[in-house]
């Protein structure tokens, strides 16, 4: 490995070590601005919002004085707060109380990843070839019409796609189920009736992330192949007499979908921001519902949990897609 | 005056000035008008819970129907709309302010400290910005239309710093500049008379992003129930009708009209900062 790729990866290193690090600590440092420990003030929110009324505040509270030492230095506590998190120990919930949170997340986990894998590969993949489609020079009045309709789609933000299309698909025309992850009386087997139940729940919510997205990647394409088709190696393709589409692909296409990966890891962190929402609206049994239900019965640990997850879990796969990009790009690995 | 209008005549038989720009702040400015001008001709008693017989379809006394709250949904669009746009808005000054402050440090300075603006300010591109949003937000108790402005700016300014660093950068290394300098201008003087002047396109254009992105937060943070709940605003009013799952008992035209005027707003925004930079940047107009 040459010294380049070795600066490469330690700067991208640096960077995930910094945005874990900032993370774990506005978690730790903003709930104790405030005046009394954030337990103390976490329960007293709860017993105000009558949130957990099954719930035996006081044991509870010195369970977790004793547990986080809440009573020693600030210092004493982050260090023990970075000991937890390194163990995987995030707490239990108030609502659900013996329940701890690394499980609440470990269920939820699998849904929201598979629900936005999926959608932001097939909104990637559609999105870039419908922009190369649209730069091809000789693009027909029909599809170039798409541009403003893409426009539209790129500016609404996807959560509120989520609402008319549950509106129209699942009220008025009843083809897919309006929320949830799978029917509420079924129970989970490996079988064609589980998948198909889960696929059918997964649908709707999957579509609203897709046509939100769609637009972003199609007019991002566009413009890069308009830029890539100005090259100067694009008219030297040509002058050696290669076949248009060949040149298109291979020489175009190609080198635009560089920039597309690079905006990729760029925006990943709004696509999940959005698909919290969504989540939220379709009750998708993902991260972004188990937040949604934290937030509305302050359940401390739960937010603090899912919040540290969804950070930390982005900040390592953009590392990944940092050292895969070498593998696209061979000027970086030089 | 006069000139003002011929540059901009000079400046549109050129190309520079897009059909797009020219829909973007039509449709921007029909929002604003919205609601600067409907207060005139509402009552605003109408949009307090209770007011009106609830859950009433559009038509007849209630133009767009009435939800089930007892609130006039017409009379509360006219006042939600300025709420969300003032939050935008206030929270896009404080981001672009912020942010290119830290880019001219960044970028006038050099060294550890423009060291550190960029990581931080890379680093915090890349999280999902809902995620911080939602600790911070949580934890205030009263929230307002103010605060919540200023959680959102909080991570508002990456992007401008960003921009402005690498445009300071650049133009550092322009000739004016170095015939400035030799002239014995200081390096305070060159940042505000050389450098700054030459970036304005780029603070412009980042701020219609910043507010873009500024509302995008504050919809999705209100959505989530994190907003301050007794005050109209459209996110608010999302809110609300999602608890009382107003699509599925069919109130369309309880979540309808907000989600139409969030589009406009942001279809708004999108086509103002293309066509804005086709304006800044003339290399675009000619293609």
């Amino acid at each position: 490995m040459s010294k380049e790729i070795v600066r490469y990866i330690a700067t991208r290193f640096g960077q995930l070590l910094v945005v874990v690090f900032v993370a774990v600590s506005v978690n730790f440092i903003i709930p104790r601005l405030l005046p009394g420990d954030p337990v103390q003030t976490a329960l007293a929110r709860l017993q105000t919002s009558g949130g957990a009324a099954n719930v035996d505040i006081q044991a509870v509270s010195a369970a977790y004085r004793a547990r986080y030492g809440l009573d020693a230095p600030v210092w004493q506590q982050y260090i023990n707060y970075w000991g937890d998190l390194l163990t995987l120990d995030l707490g239990v919930s108030f609502a659900n109380f013996p329940e701890k949170v690394s499980t609440m997340i470990g269920n939820a986990l699998p849904w929201s990843v598979t629900l936005l894998a999926v959608a932001t590969l097939i909104a990637f993949s559609v999105g870039s070839l419908l922009g190369a489609r649209l730069a091809w020079p000789t693009a027909g009045r029909g599809i170039k019409s798409l541009v403003p309709f893409l426009m539209v789609l790129t500016s609404i933000p996807f959560y509120l796609l989520a609402i008319i299309l549950i509106y129209f698909f699942a009220v008025v025309l009843k083809w897919f189920p309006p929320a949830g992850g799978v029917d509420t009386t079924r129970i989970m087997r490996l079988d064609w009736a589980t998948t198909y139940d889960i696929l059918e729940h997964a649908f709707l919510p999957c579509m609203a992330i897709v046509l939100g997205n769609v637009g972003f990647w199609a007019l991002g394409m566009r413009s890069q192949m308009v830029n890539v088709l100005g090259e100067d190696y694009i008219t030297f393709a040509e002058a050696k007499g290669l076949h248009p589409r060949r040149i298109f692909v291979w020489y175009g296409m190609r080198n635009a979908l560089l920039a597309q990966v690079t905006a990729l890891a760029l925006s990943l962190g709004s696509v999940v921001s959005g698909a919290v929402l969504v989540e939220v609206i379709f009750n998708y049994p993902g991260l972004g519902s188990l937040l949604y239900v934290a937030i509305r019965g302050q359940d401390y640990f739960v937010i603090q949990g899912v919040v540290l997850m969804l950070i930390v879990s982005l900040a390592v796969l953009l590392f990944i897609v940092d050292l895969l990009y070498p593998l696209l790009d061979p000027r970086i690995r030089r | 005056m006069n000139r003002f209008w011929a540059n901009l005549r000079r400046n549109y038989e050129q190309g520079r000035i897009s059909p797009l720009l020219i829909v973007g702040l039509g449709i921007l400015l029909a929002v604003v008008l919205f609601g600067l001008i409907g207060p005139f001709f509402t009552d605003a008693t109408n949009a307090q819970v209770g007011a009106v017989r609830p859950r009433r379809p559009p038509g007849g006394d209630y133009l767009l129907g009435t939800d089930s709250q007892g609130r006039d949904m017409w009379t509360l669009l006219i006042y939600a709309t300025p709420n969300t746009l003032k939050m935008g808005l206030i929270a896009g000054f404080i981001g672009v302010g912020l942010g290119t402050v830290l880019g001219l440090i960044a970028g006038q300075f050099g060294g550890w400290i423009d060291a550190v603006i960029r990581v931080i300010s890379d680093s915090l591109l890349t999280v999902p910005a809902i995620a911080i949003l939602v600790i911070i937000a949580g934890n205030i108790d009263r929230m307002s239309t103010f605060v919540m402005a200023l959680v959102v700016a909080s991570l508002g300014w990456m992007f401008t710093a960003r921009t402005v660093r690498a445009q300071v950068l650049s133009i550092r290394e322009k000739a004016y500049v170095e015939v400035a300098r030799v002239n014995g201008e200081g390096p305070w003087e060159i940042l505000f008379r050389e450098v700054m002047p030459n970036i304005m396109p780029y603070i412009v254009a980042s701020f219609v992003g910043t507010v873009s992105g500024s509302i995008l937060a504050v919809i999705g943070l209100e959505a989530l129930g994190l907003g301050a709940l007794e005050e109209m605003t459209l996110g608010n009013t999302i809110y609300w009708s999602q608890q009382s799952s107003a699509v599925l008992r069919g109130y369309w035209w309880w979540w309808g009209p907000p989600i139409v005027m969030i589009a406009l707003i942001f279809i708004g925004l999108f086509l103002t900062s293309v066509g804005f930079d086709r304006f800044a940047n003339p290399r675009l107009a000619r293609r």
